[in-house]
């Protein structure tokens, strides 16, 4: 019980007590620079309901999960099933993978930030003279925030699957070579089947990721152009930090934290049912 | 297949990954490209390499500092992580605690916890305890955060141990301390290592606390001064380039040298039940 006791306490300190601590913040209205500070009772969440930059928040949050997820799973898989063909070369094909992953998401920014460039960018010029503003055009933006997240995380999806297609016996494959299957039946009916639990667990992790992403936007668009990258998270942070609104933006951090958990929890049920049936 | 197609198939794959990081490398040579051919492409490759970006962050920016605290920062927060979840990931590992259930599963919930939710009371309780702009105040909220996570990492590397270790070295008299001491952590070094690895990154990647909670241009860590890099008429691409660089420096050393380390952290925080 004494071991536990440093870790318990840490915990408590800068995790549990603010959490609850958020909670009784998102139930005022609180703006320190105007020295507003009283009980709101639930006015801040009555507001969001009908704050339709709410709205669009949750839909681009909504939106950029999801394609990102999406994007992560098929390429992710797609480069654990080629290192996995590799007989020679693995550690180095790993390397490339795992240097997108390790960056800071701000230096992952910058690299997209640069590339996206108008006149300079490496992408502008592959395409020729289709340029594009990618970072300034409302109806490309957040798929350009989106594909320079997937960059970066993909990778984190590729090792887990990685990990458990080393971790399937050969002889499985020998057997279906010996019954005569071909390669997209040992793929389809074998292969894939056995990476499901652990692309469960990874989508798990990347959605909730997703869901909690910040950085990206925030540099590389900082919610804009026209609002249209701007995810809860950062609407949460403009609302906190540059309006000041302590109050109705930690009412936002408590939205996107009852998002977390419930998908979370969604999830956990969803891993429990398939260990079950399998 | 033949060898020499297999060895072809071997090249493809490389290649395939070779270009998936692209995006790094395209910086990396835009960081000692001359000023004055950044915007002219083509042609891709410059007429020469120059230092000069590299001179104007060392020289002129404070990204110096920016890298020393964070450095200091992320050292400091993997130790103190280290230190504290230890005994937790061995109680929680070896001992009969009640109520483990709801512990391991508040451990796992608080892992999911958005950042997001805790910034504005920690904003205020760091504004409270004039713990803006210090190691201290970024070290400890870094080492909470990435506490549930090494504790969960450490747990699982604590259960692989053969528990016939340590009843052999309590036989011998051992008390808790030695055992744990002479017998746990020598067996643990490697997933100690895998733990460390990730909480260094983490803390060292971390944007959103580093962010909010400093004031003062000198006390900023890596990401932040990377972020709010100043340029005064125009966007300075070779010097922010070049910034980059030195940012990722740790990350890519990690990767490439301890690559081992890394990839059986990532496995095991997502595998483990």
């Amino acid at each position: 019980m004494l071991l536990l006791a440093p870790t318990a306490l840490a915990l408590g300190a800068l995790t549990v007590y603010p959490g609850a601590w958020v909670l009784w913040l998102s139930l005022q209205h609180r703006i320190p620079i105007f020295g507003v500070a009283r009980f709101a009772g639930l006015d801040n969440f009555t507001f969001l309901s009908v704050d339709a930059r709410f709205w669009s928040a949750a839909h681009t949050t909504a939106v950029f999960t999801v394609a990102s997820v999406a994007l992560e799973v098929v390429l992710g898989v797609g480069a654990a099933l080629a290192i996995h063909t590799q007989r020679r070369g693995r550690a180095v094909a790993l390397s490339f993978l795992l240097l997108a992953w390790a960056m800071p998401a701000v230096v992952a920014a910058k690299l997209f930030e640069w590339l996206y460039h108008p006149v300079a960018g490496l992408i502008n010029v592959a395409l020729g003279r289709h340029a594009l503003n990618w970072l300034g055009d409302p109806a490309i933006a957040l798929a350009a925030v989106t594909l320079a997240d997937v960059w970066r995380t993909m990778p984190f999806v590729a090792i887990l699957c990685y990990a458990r297609l080393l971790a399937i016996p050969p002889d499985l494959y020998e057997a279906a070579q010996v019954d005569g299957a071909g390669r997209l039946a040992t793929l389809t009916r074998i292969t894939l089947p056995l990476l499901g639990r652990i692309l469960l667990l990874a989508v798990l992790f990347r959605t909730l990721d997703a869901l909690r992403a910040f950085d990206i936007m925030f540099v590389l668009t900082g919610g804009g152009p026209a609002n249209t990258t701007e995810t809860l998270t950062v609407y949460a942070y403009r609302a906190l930090f540059q309006t000041l609104q302590l109050g109705f933006g930690s009412a936002l951090s408590v939205v996107v934290f009852a998002l977390v958990m419930v998908v979370a929890w969604a999830y956990l049920r969803l891993l429990r049912a398939g260990s079950v049936a399998a | 297949m033949r060898p020499a197609t297999r060895t072809l198939a071997d090249v493809v794959v490389i290649a395939a990954l070779a270009a998936y990081a692209i995006p790094f490398f395209w910086q990396l040579l835009t960081s000692f490209k001359p000023e004055a051919e950044l915007l002219r492409i083509p042609p891709l490759l410059p007429s020469r390499l120059t230092l000069s970006h590299y001179r104007v962050v060392l020289e002129q920016s404070l990204m110096p500092r920016a890298l020393l605290n964070s450095l200091g920062i992320a050292t400091l927060t993997t130790t103190v992580a280290l230190v504290v979840g230890l005994p937790g990931a061995y109680a929680v590992a070896r001992r009969p605690v009640p109520g483990k259930r709801w512990l391991l599963l508040a451990i796992v919930a608080s892992t999911a916890f958005p950042q997001i939710a805790t910034v504005s009371p920690l904003y205020l309780l760091m504004r409270g305890l004039d713990l803006r702009d210090t190691w201290t105040g970024l070290v400890l909220v870094h080492a909470s955060f990435a506490l549930p996570l090494t504790v969960w990492l450490l747990a699982g590397f604590i259960r692989e141990i053969p528990i016939e270790a340590e009843e052999a070295a309590s036989v011998d008299g051992a008390g808790l301390v030695k055992t744990f001491r002479w017998v746990v952590v020598p067996l643990l070094a490697p997933g100690l290592a895998s733990t460390a690895l990730l909480t260094f990154l983490f803390s060292w990647n971390e944007f959103l606390f580093a962010y909010t909670f400093t004031v003062s241009e000198a006390s900023r860590t890596i990401p932040v001064a990377l972020a709010l890099f100043p340029g005064v008429f125009e966007v300075p691409w070779g010097d922010i380039a070049a910034a980059s660089m030195l940012a990722s420096l740790p990350p890519v050393l990690i990767v490439v040298a301890l690559q081992r380390f890394l990839v059986r952290g990532l496995v095991a925080g997502a595998v483990k039940e």
